[in-house]
């Protein structure tokens, strides 16, 4: 006891001696932010860190993003949690950059706001029938199944058809289709959404189309996950030998790219193993190539609903650079479908007060340093206020990604800091301050501790029915938990 | 005989702590003087940077452990470790001993070597990506396999002898092995990198 009070003390004197510790805040709580915080705790020896996040849950999408059978991809919560419990760290859940607190009061109170809060909207098709029921981005179809709570009462109907289309050919894609297609009781033992495998032990949907608008050459995905859908049992796989054939361009393409030629390896292993005559009932994943969406198709039976996607057949075409893309031939082809889920990328939200760059969707930065605007000219810099992952880069790359990108960021902030020492710089409320306008507004903030009693909640209650967690899924039984 | 290796390593450890080189980190994340004194970290910065990294990189419960008068001895018998070279991306060498069928991970971490292993290896990351620098040492390990092979995919700075840590185990044929942890804001693509074998 009393080498805490001794502690205590001498950090309260240690940073009245030093100039004004430094007040960090990031905003979210995923990869980005907890590399981040992670960073800037060990670069400056006297920063305190506060991290916040509009859920009451931390992590971003390690929670709600990385599929339910895929638990060891989650395990890099176990650093985070780290850096969360470290004393000069606290993490801030239920607080909505926006509405709890303004952007321009977090610079207020803190020297440097870092903003990661990645890219919680997606990018649009923009072609007829986008708004047909049964249509849904793969975003809210993943929140949906990993229990995020704004996602709990989505309007999804997995018994009025046996088909799904999903445009895209990403890892996001795949997990998608697995989901669909991996029979319920494999997944009764991850931590997936009970409502959502409750929905999905009833599903009527036994085939599965992913559809890219270019060739298995170019297709997104890597690797692991396509070995893994490849490999569920009693699965189906459809591929036409015609789409592997490459050109020249294509040879060029893979000899360069080992991720692109590992994966067009596995593509062509699984043409040529080839479908056996289906059984019935069995399920069917089929590799669609060289397709563009150009519009959906309205079900005459069930007005308001999708039946099917209408589909322009493409070829690549050089434009320069040694880039290709995929355009129209004129030709055309429906398929018929009662869902659709676009997995054709995610897309950040702007907020007051904050440069956008709408034509990309990020915010426009150098090395993580906000620019005033979208000019490009590097001396206009909003000062103080820097951004990472998504946010910064576009929504592009795995959770390692952000290793780097926040190591950037925060070089970028160091060197910044360095410059500013020169000058006085006063000191900022921080902790202090955002808690006492917390406090005004009536916030109910969820502490670090907290969060851990709806993690031991959810842990307790999964071992009830052999899952890993049972996730509490509505913001009610989230914030009634935390406040127990 | 038990009483003079422990009074040799203890006089070890006390000559490593005068030097500065050596502090035995605990799990707590607090310096441990040999005569049994926590020491509050705030007053020594460069060892408070020390507890702060053991704090943050903390010794993962699922790995075996050694203790460190084990990893600090000299003279150890060759075939209980071998010598492990990291240099890390500023060029720093820090020379340990890691105990055969131990990982190179694990082994990183028990030294404080700044190895990230995201996934604590269960083979679904590739942050733990090393560079073996000598390619006579890189043909003396078995091929990766697919599961590794899909993770280096993904790599940052992959090279022709880039391996997961995780998947290095310690054995007597690596004795002197070099590894290079790549340098992280140098470039966010797979690039081509070939090191020159020595």
């Amino acid at each position: 006891m009393a080498i805490f009070q001794a502690r205590t003390w001498l950090s309260r004197s240690f940073s009245t001696l030093s100039s004004h510790p430094l007040r960090v805040c990031v905003v979210g709580s995923g990869p980005a932010g907890f590399y981040t915080a992670e960073k800037m705790l060990k670069a400056h020896q006297e920063a305190q860190v506060d991290i916040i996040d509009r859920l009451p849950t931390p992590f971003g999408l390690v929670r709600s993003g990385v599929a339910p059978d895929h638990p060891e991809t989650k395990i890099v919560i176990n650093q985070f949690s780290r850096v969360a419990r470290h004393d000069r760290c606290s993490f801030f859940g239920n607080v909505t950059l926006g509405s709890s607190v303004s952007l321009l009061e977090l610079r207020e109170l803190y020297h440097v706001v870092v903003l990661a809060y990645g890219a919680e909207s997606d990018r649009a098709l923009g072609i007829p029938g986008e708004d047909l029921v049964g249509i849904h981005s793969a975003r809210e179809f993943v929140w949906w199944y990993n229990g995020h709570p704004d996602c709990k009462n989505l309007d999804l109907d997995l018994k009025n058809t046996d088909t799904a289309v999903i445009l895209g050919q990403g890892n996001v894609a795949l997990d998608v289709a697995r989901i669909l297609l991996r029979p319920a009781t494999e997944l009764a033992t991850t931590d997936i959404a009970s409502h959502a495998l409750a929905a999905l032990e009833e599903s009527s949907i036994r085939k599965v189309y992913l559809v890219g608008r270019r060739g298995p050459v170019q297709a997104a995905c890597t690797a692991k996950e396509l070995r893994e859908v490849l490999g569920i049992k009693d699965l189906c796989i459809h591929l036409q030998e015609a789409d592997l054939l490459k050109t020249p361009k294509d040879e060029e393409e893979i000899k360069n790219n080992r991720i692109q030629r590992r994966v067009y390896e596995l593509l062509s292993k699984a043409a040529t193993t080839g479908p056996s005559h289906p059984r019935s009932g069995q399920r069917e994943l089929h590799f669609v190539f060289f397709r563009k969406p150009d519009r959906f198709l309205e079900s005459d039976e069930r007005r308001g609903h999708v039946s099917g996607v209408h589909f322009e057949k493409t070829v690549l075409k050089d434009v320069g650079d040694g880039k290709r893309v995929a355009v129209g031939t004129g030709q055309f082809e429906d398929l018929e479908c009662g869902m659709v889920l676009k997995s054709i990328g995610y897309k950040s939200v702007p907020v007051d007060g904050l440069p956008f760059d709408h034509q990309k969707g990020v915010v426009p930065n150098i090395r993580g340093r906000v620019l005033h605007d979208t000019s490009g000219d590097p001396t206009l810099l909003e000062e103080g206020l820097y951004v990472c992952g998504w946010l910064k880069r576009g929504p592009t790359g795995i959770i390692a990604t952000n290793l780097y990108c926040a190591e950037e960021t925060v070089v970028s902030i160091s060197e910044d800091l360095n410059l500013l020492a020169s000058k006085a710089s006063l000191p900022k409320p921080g902790r202090e301050g955002l808690l006492h306008l917390l406090d005004n507004r009536k916030v109910k903030f969820v502490q670090f501790s907290a969060w851990e009693k709806i993690d031991s909640t959810e842990t307790r209650l999964g071992s009830l029915k052999n899952k890993p967690r049972e996730k509490l899924t509505t913001w009610e039984e989230l914030l009634k938990v935390a406040r127990e | 005989m038990l009483v003079s290796k422990v009074s040799r390593a203890g006089i070890l450890m006390l000559r490593g702590l005068s030097r500065g080189k050596l502090t035995p980190i605990t799990r707590a994340g607090y310096i441990q003087r040999p005569y049994g004194q926590y020491l509050q970290p705030w007053f020594e910065r460069q060892t408070e940077t020390k507890v702060f990294q053991g704090s943050i990189f903390l010794k993962h419960h699922s790995f075996s452990t050694t203790t460190t008068a084990n990893a600090s001895e000299e003279g150890s018998e060759k075939e209980e470790t071998i010598s492990v070279t990291f240099v890390d991306k500023d060029g720093e060498e820090q020379h340990i001993k890691v105990p055969i069928g131990m990982s190179m991970l694990e082994a990183a971490h028990e030294n404080d070597i700044e190895l990230e292993g995201a996934c604590e290896g269960s083979l679904a990351c590739s942050t733990c990506h090393v560079i073996v620098m000598d390619m006579e040492y890189y043909n003396k390990l078995e091929d990766p396999a697919d599961e590794e092979n899909d993770m280096l995919d993904l790599a940052f700075g992959l090279t022709e002898t880039s391996r997961l840590g995780c998947q290095v185990i310690a054995k007597p044929e690596l004795d002197g092995i070099r590894l290079a942890i790549p340098a992280a804001t140098r470039n966010f693509a797979v690039d081509g990198y070939v090191p020159k074998p020595h």
